[in-house]
């Protein structure tokens, strides 16, 4: 049972690194929106899972926020702000899929052999689930560093907060206020976002949207 | 007489409820008013704090080392909150402000208060980081209230880069838990600081290094350390000048505190890196970019905020040395440059606004306009640079001897580093204070009772110390070995 459990947590850890490429060589917003929605969904699963074979049942909730608020919740206003904000066609520059993706393999192959060695007195669940989780981390930062629209930006920042959660949870015994906080200041910090993505409409105006109304002759 | 206790729940409780108030009061008048009161009544429950002691509690507590912070904190919180009442009148005279938002300035600028304070109080490694992350969100939204396109922007930067940070430190935070967790046990008690650096020494040594590391990048990106200093000056140009004082006077503060607490932990553990070098090359990194950055600076804030790098950088390698006199040094230094800086905001921030810019090039002869202005400004820079007899001159002393005399080589790139920023200070300096006057010459009606009180702190500082004090900071530059 024991090596049962460890390689479905393993596996559902691993399928989180899996989406984080595939959220890299996203180049269209609406996809990349659906894309992370199967990020948060993948969490959820693996956050369920750790609950269940650590006999923890607060991290259900944990579990329960990601699916919820990261899976469906954010994707939806996501769309939406998208589609009012009229880029949800657009296609972005990723600026090259084939770097991008290289970089990715090598920050992979980076949190391993840092991760690995250094957890070495840990038991292996923590040990993998660790290094997974900083692999993730690094991705998430690496698609915030490639990407120059707002919102792409902001799903590779909750990207990198997955790879957060799923590193306090596989903490073993990790208190309850973290996991908490850590959900909330998600919440503050979408607040935060969906303030900006507002005030940031200006931006996308005058890059792309506000030029086609004059090129119509419908300037607002 | 309030017991301990209560003062030190009084000084997170005071700015939490009155930001709930402040959010909910119309009118400037009033409203800037009870900010002062607040603050003051905070600052008052600091100073509770210096004389009676609480006990560990079970997420609080107080030492020597975050005492001393907390009094800085809420001090400077008081001076500025008076500042920014006739900064923020002038602002809705001029229409920058809607009464609304003025509301909503004045909480957050509570909040701020109370996120800083419980930052410095926790004893959780875990509410200390919520802290910081709550500061910086506060922020955020403090640094684009004005809307323009550049606050905007300058929000954005600061919010990704910030966040970056701040989760980078979580996942450090997690490494600590995880390296204390075989030892200490599970739950709880595995993220209170006190419980961490008792039993320090028998953690896993390579996991502590690690979660050093991101802990320093993600705290030292608030610090704004180089490299990850991008987004520093650009929020404290375009945000309300009070919120450029607080940032630089304090929020860089803590953000150091956190770096330090985490380093007092590595400290405690015979076989982990040691912590120094690392800080020594970032300080190092920070000092002489930021001195070079100084000479093509236009905007007279954006200077400053440069300023804030370099100064950082200072105190991060004096830490980064460590031993009782570099030490000494550091905290030193903290106290002053907190001190000089928000009073050159102070000064700054009345300045852009009777000459209605920012910008170097079209102020000039301070002095003669503006006498109180531009004195106060002079002083506050020449305090800056490091000049004598200010007490910055002597923590930059100090930092300098103690160096020389343990490693004369890392002496010279800081000797370096401190002349260029001089230099490029006192280019400025000159053509700000003295010469033709350009631009309105309207008298500024603001009290300039909060930066007179800073810089007269700062001038006897440099000339004495009362023993008392130096006594404490030997004690906390023990603490911090």
């Amino acid at each position: 049972m024991g090596g049962l459990s460890f390689d479905i947590a393993h596996l559902l850890a691993g399928a989180l690194v899996l989406v984080s490429f595939l959220l890299l060589y996203q180049s269209r917003i609406s996809a990349l929106i659906s894309a992370f929605a199967l990020h948060a969904f993948v969490l959820a699963l693996a956050v369920a899972w750790q609950a269940a074979i650590q006999d923890a049942p607060h991290l259900f909730v944990t579990a329960a926020i990601a699916f919820l608020f990261k899976g469906l919740v954010i994707p939806i206003v996501l769309n939406r702000m998208v589609v009012r904000l009229r880029i949800h066609r657009a296609i972005e520059t990723v600026g090259g899929i084939g770097p991008t993706m290289l970089v990715g393999m090598g920050l992979v192959a980076l949190a391993i052999s840092v991760m690995l060695p250094a957890t070495d007195l840990a038991d292996p669940l923590t040990q993998e689930d660790l290094a997974f989780a900083l692999a993730v981390v690094l991705l998430g930062l690496l698609m915030m560093v490639t990407r120059r629209n707002a919102v792409s930006q902001v799903i590779g920042f909750m990207s990198l907060e997955n790879g957060l959660i799923l590193a306090a949870t596989g903490a073993k015994g990790m208190p309850l206020v973290v996991e908490i906080s850590v959900a909330f200041s998600i919440l503050i910090a979408f607040i935060v976002v969906g303030i900006f993505l507002f005030r940031i409409r200006e931006r996308f105006d005058t890059v792309d949207v506000q030029a086609l109304d004059r090129f119509r002759g419908e300037r607002r | 007489m309030i017991a301990a206790a209560d003062a030190l729940y009084l000084v997170l409780a005071i700015p939490f409820a009155a930001a709930g108030v402040l959010a909910l009061l119309p009118g400037y008048r009033i409203t800037a008013r009870l900010n002062v009161v607040a603050t003051a009544a905070t600052f008052a429950m600091a100073c509770i704090l210096v004389v009676d002691r609480p006990p560990v509690g079970r997420f609080l507590f107080v030492d020597d080392f975050n005492v001393y912070l907390i009094v800085l904190n809420t001090f400077v919180g008081f001076t500025t909150s008076v500042f920014s009442a006739s900064y923020i009148g002038h602002e809705l005279e001029t229409g920058r402000l809607t009464p609304a938002y003025l509301r909503f300035y004045h909480a957050m600028y509570q909040v701020l208060m109370f996120a800083m304070n419980l930052a410095l109080l926790s004893d959780n490694i875990g509410l200390m980081w919520v802290a910081i992350e709550l500061a910086t969100l506060t922020t955020v939204l403090m640094v684009g209230i004005y809307r323009t396109h550049e606050a905007i922007e300058a929000a954005w930067k600061y919010f990704i880069l910030g966040s970056v940070g701040i989760a980078l430190a979580l996942f450090g935070t997690i490494l600590v838990y995880l390296a204390a967790q075989p030892v200490v046990g599970e739950g709880l008690d595995a993220l209170s600081w006190t419980r961490l650096v008792e039993s320090a020494a028998r953690f896993n040594a390579p996991l502590l290094n690690i979660a050093f590391v991101f802990i320093l990048l993600g705290y030292g990106t608030k610090v704004g350390l180089a490299p990850l200093h991008a987004w520093l000056p650009d929020a404290h140009a375009e945000g309300p000048t009070p919120i450029s004082a607080v940032l630089s006077g304090l929020l860089l503060n803590v953000a150091l505190y956190a770096v330090l607490r985490f380093k007092m932990i590595l400290g405690a553990n015979p076989e982990a890196i040691a912590p120094g070098p690392l800080m020594i090359v970032m300080g190092l990194t920070s000092l002489i970019f930021a001195a070079f950055m100084l000479y093509r600076r236009r905007d007279i804030k954006r200077m400053f905020a440069y300023s804030s790098i370099e100064h950082m950088g200072i105190i991060t390698f004096a830490f980064g040395m460590g031993g009782a006199l570099a030490n000494f040094a550091g905290l030193l230094h903290m106290t002053m440059h907190s001190l000089t800086k928000s009073a050159i905001f102070f000064a700054v921030g009345h300045i852009a606004q009777v000459k209605g810019t920012q910008r170097i090039a079209e102020i000039r002869g301070l002095t003669e306009t503006h006498p109180v202005l531009g004195w106060g400004l002079v002083v506050g820079v020449v305090a800056i640079a490091g000049l004598p007899p200010l007490g910055i001159f002597m923590s930059e002393f100090l930092v300098i001897s103690s160096t020389f005399a343990r490693e004369p080589l890392l002496a010279v790139p800081l000797v370096f580093g401190i002349l260029v920023g001089v230099g490029a200070l006192v280019l400025r300096l000159h053509g700000v204070a003295f010469g033709e006057p350009l631009g309105s010459t309207a008298p500024v009606r603001a009290t300039h009772v909060p930066m007179l009180a800073h810089l007269a702190i700062v001038l006897v500082a440099g000339l004495w110390l009362p023993p008392p004090l130096v006594a404490w900071f030997q004690n906390v530059a023990e603490l911090l070995r």
